[in-house]
């Protein structure tokens, strides 16, 4: 069982007055508990089990505009002692920066709302084998499928955020996923590997586990036998697991930080055309179960739902305590990201959208760390497939692509397939004019 | 070394007690313990941004009977926490049989020294010290817009128990020192990030302002990047540099000969053991043992000593990397290659320091060879898809080659290959080998551990680069 909120509020609190009577001005702290139970299956036999408990505190000390941290895993008493003496040292010799602060107190939030995020369910090892066993028996259907790794993970969390300005808040959460990952040979012994999974708050609303080898194996078999393909400038459609990542992109390039530092091609951009007139952008807090849901930001500022971008426009960073005062802005409940972040569907069906150019190419997967945020350049390895008048043609691999977010943005065109499977998500996403690069 | 059992519930005796009840009729597990010291200090924008210093204590009990392993780890080192490991151990465990195996070779070598670089070096002398990196480094000119600066330091004591109490130790200091600039020029800007480290002290790593070699290194890239044209797209001849390039070795051959994707059939090696992977001339070694190397380590994390395995001889497949889990069942001993990021994960087959050795052709002959082409100089991260072969990483300093000559800086592209045909595509090795600067971090099944890489110039016949000018 994960600790109790009674429990970590004690230890959070011991930690937030201890910091104070030697000598700290302002203090927060963060316990965190979670329990996980993990069971790793490979080719119908039981691979691996993985039990973890872990505890960490996390605490910040201020010294008027001096500022340091530790973090722990060692939560006897004494040791906590140690570190927080060390913490108040150093933050003593830490030079001064204007803009440490902790957040204005009419930020934090007051009120949480029921969002229903943690599930008392358990499910035992021999329940999640009998799950993972009709997984890979699924995903065995197919005789190309040569190799099955899947897993299934349960976990338990507890936090508290404590304050010294008297927040005290924290709440429990629960997560359970399963996983099938897949291996096709062809008749030339080559070989592809594709996934599926399911990641939810409550155990009931996982997907039945026929589905996920079902899906893992298709997409493995649907890879096989890829073809190189001429470099050109040429359309390119994101799958759904794709898209978000320009998502994710664009919330790095917003992050108060970033902006505060200059090194972001979206710095002095509010009001202005980013996307095409057509895209909206939400960051919503407050989905019940939702996988990305939370009351309120790791300084315990309130969380309100942002509409980030409005008929192309920009119309806030993502804004935390520290960058916001550098940057003359108030914070909004942004420290430590974005929580649900999504496109708002787009008007057209998927299969319209495939159809929308002669020639295009459907990504499924990227490699590679190509996202320059400075300026803006993309560039990364890329597996998928030809399309051509909506019908997909032949695999493809070994081959980039390659453009630059200021423009990509510019040529997005949505489909209105948006489902809430990650915690951010997109439809699936049409750019025009980006290069492949192939033979 | 730390003492695990002071002020605990437990007694040495207990706990090996609890070991050999849990690991009866295993075939192979131990206690692994873990105590480790961090401290981070970062400069930012004119500030010290942030100062953190992290303690971390815990253990990870495993067993392995046939494939299968059991873990259970936690940060409360007390008879219960302990017992309740055994239990979900042995409950997954219930119906396995097998036969406890006690060889563990010995070692008394020592590739690093028992230093603790963070209380070492004072923390006011290395506030002092980034000051001074962002003043040297700024006062390079009005173009420099922004300096990020750090210290990374770790200190680890670890702890192997194995079944009938034999115990296994070693002691891991690591630092890391890093500097990116970010320079403006007629509205375009560009990154040079540049970095140093190893498992030493920051005062033998930092003598004699060695540490303006790393700021200068860092404006150099950046300064090249604002003079740079888009890359161009296809497919080409690619000379690589020597030292970090050999990240493309890392990613497009290393991952793929370690023992558990081989012992799954899931790499495109696995069935490539003593046939030609490389051109004649291509020698690979991952290596343990080179003194205060990032990657070096005087024991692994299962107990083995670390060794010089040659992976790849003169274009010929050799050994995989091994831990014992997949040596036992591939039929061969562990090369000392069993590692894991901390107590919360386990073992699995990792490198070390990866190396292509030299050959006899200077990089001028390469370059000469090369009608039209990249020379890439340095990378950012890399990525691999183990089954399908394919790699990728990202230049971070390259430039064109024209007619034998290099030409102008290109902008920062993925270049693509496929790993198990990419060394048959090596057709020229150089004689100039260098190590990496000691900054390589490398991710697998979400464990991050340090790694060291090294190479000499390289010449490769064909590869796919991905710019944007057709």
């Amino acid at each position: 069982m994960v600790k109790d909120q009674d429990y970590l509020k004690k230890t959070a609190s011991f930690c937030v007055d201890l910091a104070k009577k030697l000598g700290a001005t302002g203090v927060t702290a963060i316990v965190i508990n979670s329990i996980s139970e993990t069971v790793n299956f490979r080719n119908k036999k039981l691979d691996e089990s993985d039990r973890s408990d872990s505890w960490a505190v996390a605490l910040e000390t201020y010294i008027g505009k001096k500022k340091s941290s530790i973090t722990s895993s060692n939560l006897s008493e004494n040791n906590i002692k140690t570190l927080i003496e060390r913490c108040i040292e150093t933050t003593k010799i830490t030079p001064e920066d204007e803009f440490n602060s902790l957040p204005d107190k009419d930020l934090l939030a007051t009120k949480i709302i029921d969002l229903n995020l943690y599930d008392d369910d358990h499910i035992s090892n021999e329940e999640k084998i009998e799950y993972l066993k009709e997984v890979e028996e699924a995903a065995f259907e197919k005789k190309e499928i040569t190799n099955t790794e899947t897993s299934f993970s349960e976990s338990k969390s507890n936090f508290i955020l404590a304050s010294s300005d008297g927040f005290l808040n924290g709440h429990k959460s629960s997560s359970f996923s399963a996983s099938c990952v897949t291996v096709a040979k062809n008749a030339n012994n080559k070989m592809e590997r594709d996934y599926e999974f399911t990641d939810t708050c409550h155990l009931c609303d996982m997907l039945k586990p026929n589905q996920i080898g079902t899906l893992a194996a298709k997409r493995t078999i649907q890879k096989l036998n890829p073809q190189k393909i001429e470099s050109e400038k040429i359309s390119v459609i994101f799958d759904r697991r794709i898209s978000k990542g320009i998502l994710s992109v664009f919330a790095s390039a917003i992050s108060a930080s970033s902006i505060a530092r200059g090194t972001s091609f979206l710095k002095d951009k509010i009001n202005e055309d980013v996307f095409s007139p057509s895209i909206n952008i939400v960051d919503k807090p407050n989905i019940v179960k939702g996988l990305g849901s939370r009351y309120f930001d790791a300084e315990g500022v309130k969380m309100e739902e942002l509409k980030l971008v409005e008929q192309g426009v920009l119309k806030h960073y993502l804004v935390d305590t520290y960058n916001g005062k550098k940057l003359n802005l108030r914070s909004n409940g942004r420290s430590g990201g974005t929580s649900n972040l999504y496109f708002e569907k787009g008007s057209i069906s998927y299969r319209d959208l495939l159809k929308l150019n002669n020639r295009a190419l459907y990504i499924t997967e990227t490699i590679g760390h190509g996202n320059n945020l400075v300026t803006g350049d993309y560039s990364v390895g890329a597996t998928g497939f030809m399309v051509e008048n909506g019908i997909f043609k032949h695999p493809v691999s070994e081959i980039t692509i390659a453009g630059n977010f200021k423009d990509m943005f510019k040529n997005i065109t949505l489909a209105d397939d948006l489902e809430f499977k990650y915690s951010t998500n997109a439809p699936t996403m049409l750019i025009e004019g980006m290069v492949v690069a192939g033979k | 070394m730390s003492d695990f059992f002071t002020k605990t519930d437990l007694s040495r005796k207990d706990v090996e007690n609890i070991i050999s009840d849990t690991l009866n009729k295993c075939d192979d597990g131990e206690l692994y313990l873990e105590d480790s010291k961090s401290e981070s200090i970062l400069l930012d924008d004119n500030k010290i941004k942030s100062s953190n210093y992290s303690s971390d204590l815990g253990y990870g009990l495993r067993a392995v009977t046939g494939e299968v392993v059991a873990y259970s780890h936690s940060n409360e080192i007390s008879k219960n926490s302990l017992k309740q490991s055994s239990d979900n151990l042995q409950s997954t465990l219930k119906s396995k049989k097998g036969i406890y195996n006690n060889e563990i070779p010995k070692t008394n070598e020592k590739f690093y020294k028992d230093v603790n670089p963070i209380e070492e070096k004072s923390l006011n002398s290395k506030l002092e010290l980034l000051k001074e990196v962002n003043n040297y480094t700024r006062a390079k000119g009005g173009i420099v817009q922004q300096v990020t600066a750090s210290f990374a330091g770790e200190h680890k004591s670890v702890e192997i128990i194995r079944s009938g109490g034999e115990v296994l130790t070693d002691v891991r200091p690591l630092i890391r020192f890093n500097v990116s600039v970010m320079l403006e020029k007629n509205g375009k800007k560009e990154t040079g990030v540049y970095g140093i480290g190893g498992r030493q002290s920051y005062d033998e790593y930092l003598k004699d302002d060695n540490w303006k070699k790393v700021c200068d290194e860092a404006f150099r890239i950046a300064s090249v990047n604002l003079d740079s044209k888009p890359a161009p797209a296809g497919e080409m001849k690619v000379v690589l540099g020597p030292g970090w390039p050999a990240i493309l070795i890392h990613e497009a051959i290393g991952h793929g000969l370690e023992g558990d994707f081989n012992r799954k059939k899931t790499s495109a090696f696995h069935d490539l053991m003593g046939q030609r992977v490389a051109s004649e001339g291509v020698t690979i070694v991952d290596d343990g043992t080179l003194h205060n190397r990032r990657g070096s380590l005087t024991i692994d994390d299962e107990g083995t000593p670390t060794e010089k395995t040659v992976l790849i001889e003169n274009g010929i497949l050799k050994n995989f990397m091994q831990d014992r889990l997949n040596a036992r069942l591939m039929n061969t001993r562990s090369t000392g290659n069993g590692r894991r990021e901390s107590y919360k994960h386990v073992v699995l087959p990792r490198m070390r320091n990866t190396m292509m050795l030299n050959g006899k052709y200077s990089q001028e002959e390469m370059i000469k060879s090369v009608d039209k082409g990249i020379f890439a100089v340095s990378f950012g991260g890399g990525q691999v898809d183990i089954t399908s072969g394919k790699f990728v990483f990202n230049c971070t300093e390259a430039y064109e080659i024209i007619n034998g000559k290099i030409g102008s800086p290109i902008k920062g592209a993925t270049l693509i290959g496929d790993g198990p045909s990419i060394l048959k595509e090596v057709s020229l090795v150089g004689n100039n080998m260098m190590l990496d600067p000691g900054i390589g971090t490398c991710g697998k099944a979400g464990q991050g551990v340090p790694v060291g890489v090294a190479q000499p110039s390289i010449l490769i016949d064909k590869m796919t680069v991905g710019g944007t000018q057709l």
